[in-house]
């Protein structure tokens, strides 16, 4: 245990910035995962593999001279038709099908994607360097980097015009059908298979954007997506499904509480902190719905 | 039906038995001497796989075209089996067993990082194969009693201990106060073990001591704790992405420490990556081009940049030299032994003391070598351009180390 936080409060509010600003960018990736599994319900383990494809076409941008920050518009315009041909080529398959067997395929094309970057792009950790800068708060006690700042309102800005996007468009109103009821959608003429790949390339391009954003932010190597899936798949639980807002406060808590758990906890306990969370959330929901005399769909 | 099943298994075995007492003689095959490795060519070792394997080759080609191995009078030219492990210690364990076993390799070169080493090193200890290791530093595989195992390289522990040294140096002799951040991994908690042993002989403080998570890539709380608490040290380990997302984020959160020390620094490529932001950082390193060691065959560090660099088209990390000095520590141990039995040769490395480019080479009981200290150097930049020089140990020094580190706001 580690006071020192309590000793020198300015860290707290560095702390919160942090982790709401990196909060942000998992809610973006959740978000795309939260929409795929409501609307096709599949759990997709590439989540994070695809994100960091969305990082190295940031990262060729980069060395060929562009600057990195056009990576959100160049990225997920190339990663939407990444996931449009993985649907068809993989997940059209798997869709109507148990839950498991989407988790392997899905598995599949993580390590199927693993090998191929590393293939591709070698085994080194690479990076983008935006040059943004750093805003100094309070007399240069709290700092945050520009990129972070950048990151977190691209994310939002994606994730609003996405919500906007399903609200208004026809082809939004369609998945939303879908994720209701597909079999009601399909009598009622919405085009489900194409629905589900829309669906799914939406997703990837999703991840194109928290790529981009994650490259210049962090660093990228082909095998630094599975934490990536894995937190977004704790944003999406934690959230539930088909609850966008809920995906936004869910994954800015925990951002902060990991932030906090790192301070008071020591590091290493940062991510099973997380973990610990995740599981007494389920325990309390489960005790809630058996209280309520509910079941758990 | 009885007798043709007889039949089938008798000439099974027999088989079985010529295919291994064929390649039982694999280990010398008329003038070559067959060395075997498992090396990651794939997986997420693959870059500095390719290093070991490039140092490797080097080494192979040189002493060949120079006249080979001399042993009972005669020359022999040496040649390696490579297989790729895939990054994986399993694989690698199995792929050190089918070397042996079925290949009849007698005597084997390691694999990259410590990880792997030591899943192949119970393997060789088990058949009684020597292996000279280049690219194994962990401590606990020094600690185990292994008497087949040779590695040319300082073990993890002496990494940064001279960077506590060199900051207590600048201090007047005076305790200075340390924060550190390692990754939980058998390196890197080495790396610290030596540190810790610093901060104890020198009588420092330790003021942070995080223990990052292996899938972390954002150091912003432990360095927001390092702006608060004002060390003089920061001690960073944690592979080439700990590297880059130290300096990264120390540049970007405006961190001031007089000195910060730190591993992995050529690996990450951090001066080309950060060019200027990765300024005054200092890493250290099993070698640098500079060292004014000698040999026969490489004639000294700046020679073997210059060949490597045109060989392959990069100049070599400290992970491609060591691996050629193990070649060099090899043919020394055949020509002393006189002898391809693999007592003998093993019994001759544990007697090796000798000097090769990348150093001094004497092992002690454990397998480690002894007898070559580790260099810092700091990167340092004129404009846009940043090289590294090596300050430390100051026998070797090209350059005066830049301490304490000018502040943010001055730079």
């Amino acid at each position: 245990m580690d006071f020192l936080i309590f000793q020198v409060p300015i860290l707290m509010v560095q702390a919160s910035l942090d982790g709401i600003l990196l909060g942000i960018l998992f809610a973006l990736i959740a978000y795309g995962m939260a929409l795929q599994w409501g609307v096709m319900n599949i759990i997709n383990i590439a989540q994070g593999d695809l994100v960091i494809l969305g990082g190295y076409i940031t990262y060729f941008m980069y060395l060929s001279g562009i600057h990195p920050a056009l990576g959100v518009i160049v990225a997920p315009a190339i990663m939407y038709f990444v996931g449009v041909g993985l649907y068809k080529l993989v997940i059209n398959k798997v869709v109507d099908r148990d839950l498991f067997i989407s988790i392997l395929a899905t598995f599949g094309i993580s390590i199927l994607f693993m090998q191929l970057m590393n293939f591709a792009f070698g085994a080194d950790v690479v990076l983008a360097n935006s040059d943004f800068g750093t805003t100094m708060l309070f007399n240069n006690s709290v700092t945050l980097p520009n990129s972070k700042i950048f990151a977190a309102v691209i994310s939002i800005i994606f994730a609003i015009g996405l919500v906007f996007y399903m609200k208004k468009s026809k082809l939004g109103r369609a998945i939303r059908a879908t994720a209701q009821n597909a079999r009601a959608a399909k009598i009622l003429g919405v085009d489900t298979e194409k629905v589900y790949a829309a669906t799914f390339g939406i997703n990837a391009a999703l991840c194109g954007v928290a790529g981009a954003l994650v490259a210049i932010t962090f660093t990228i190597h082909p095998y630094m997506g599975l934490p990536y899936t894995i937190r977004s798949f704790m944003i999406v639980i934690i959230a539930g499904l088909g609850n966008l807002p809920g995906v936004a406060v869910s994954g800015m808590g925990l951002g902060v509480f990991e932030e906090f758990a790192d301070y008071i906890l020591g590091t290493e306990f940062r991510i099973g902190s997380v973990f610990l969370l995740l599981v007494l959330i389920l325990v309390y929901r489960r005790f809630k719905l058996s209280r309520k005399r509910e079941y758990l769909k | 039906m009885k007798l043709t099943k007889i039949i089938l298994s008798f000439v099974s075995a027999l088989a079985i038995l010529l295919s291994t007492s064929v390649t039982s003689f694999a280990k010398v095959v008329g003038d070559k001497i067959v060395l075997g490795s498992a090396i990651s060519l794939t997986g997420k070792y693959s870059s500095n796989g390719v290093h070991t394997q490039n140092g490797y080759n080097m080494a192979v080609d040189r002493i060949n075209s120079m006249g080979g191995v001399k042993v009972g009078g005669k020359t022999y030219k040496f040649e390696i089996i490579y297989y790729d492990d895939e990054s994986n210690p399993k694989r690698a364990a199995q792929l050190a067993e089918r070397l042996i076993k079925q290949d009849g390799v007698e005597y084997m070169l390691g694999p990259y990082s410590s990880g792997l080493t030591k899943a192949i090193a119970p393997v060789t200890e088990k058949y009684g194969v020597p292996m000279v290791e280049a690219n194994g530093a962990s401590r606990s595989l020094f600690t185990k009693g292994y008497k087949y195992l040779f590695a040319v390289l300082a073990p993890a522990n002496l990494y940064l201990d001279v960077a506590i040294d060199l900051a207590v140096e600048k201090n007047g002799g005076k305790p200075v106060s340390v924060a550190m951040a390692f990754e939980q991994d058998a390196f890197s908690q080495d790396v610290r073990l030596g540190v810790l042993d610093a901060i104890k002989r020198t009588g420092s403080k330790k003021l942070i001591d995080d223990k990052l998570p292996k899938e972390l890539n954002d150091m912003a709380a432990t360095l927001a704790k390092v702006k608060a608490v004002k060390p003089d040290v920061l001690v960073v380990s944690g592979h080439t992405k700990g590297a880059l997302t130290a300096i990264r984020q120390i540049a970007e959160m405006k961190v001031d420490v007089p000195m910060l020390a730190m591993t992995h620094c050529d690996a990450a490529k951090l001066s080309k990556q950060h060019g200027k932001n990765s300024q005054y950082a200092l890493c250290a390193s099993q070698w640098h081009k500079t060292l004014t060691y000698k040999d026969d065959f490489f004639k000294d560090g700046m020679t073997y940049d210059a060949d490597f660099t045109k060989e392959f088209g990069y100049a070599p990390p400290y992970q491609a030299a060591e691996s050629s000095a193990a070649l060099l520590v090899f043919k020394d141990a055949f020509e002393r032994a006189n002898s391809f039995d693999k007592v003998k040769v093993r019994d001759a490395l544990a007697d090796t003391n000798m000097q090769t480019f990348y150093g001094n080479i004497k092992f002690a009981e454990g397998g480690q070598n002894v007898d070559k200290p580790m260099v810092l150097f700091q990167v340092m930049c004129d404009g846009d351009k940043c090289e590294n020089k090596v300050v430390a140990p100051t026998k070797w020094a090209s350059a005066e180390l830049i301490h304490p580190i000018p502040s943010w706001s001055q730079r």
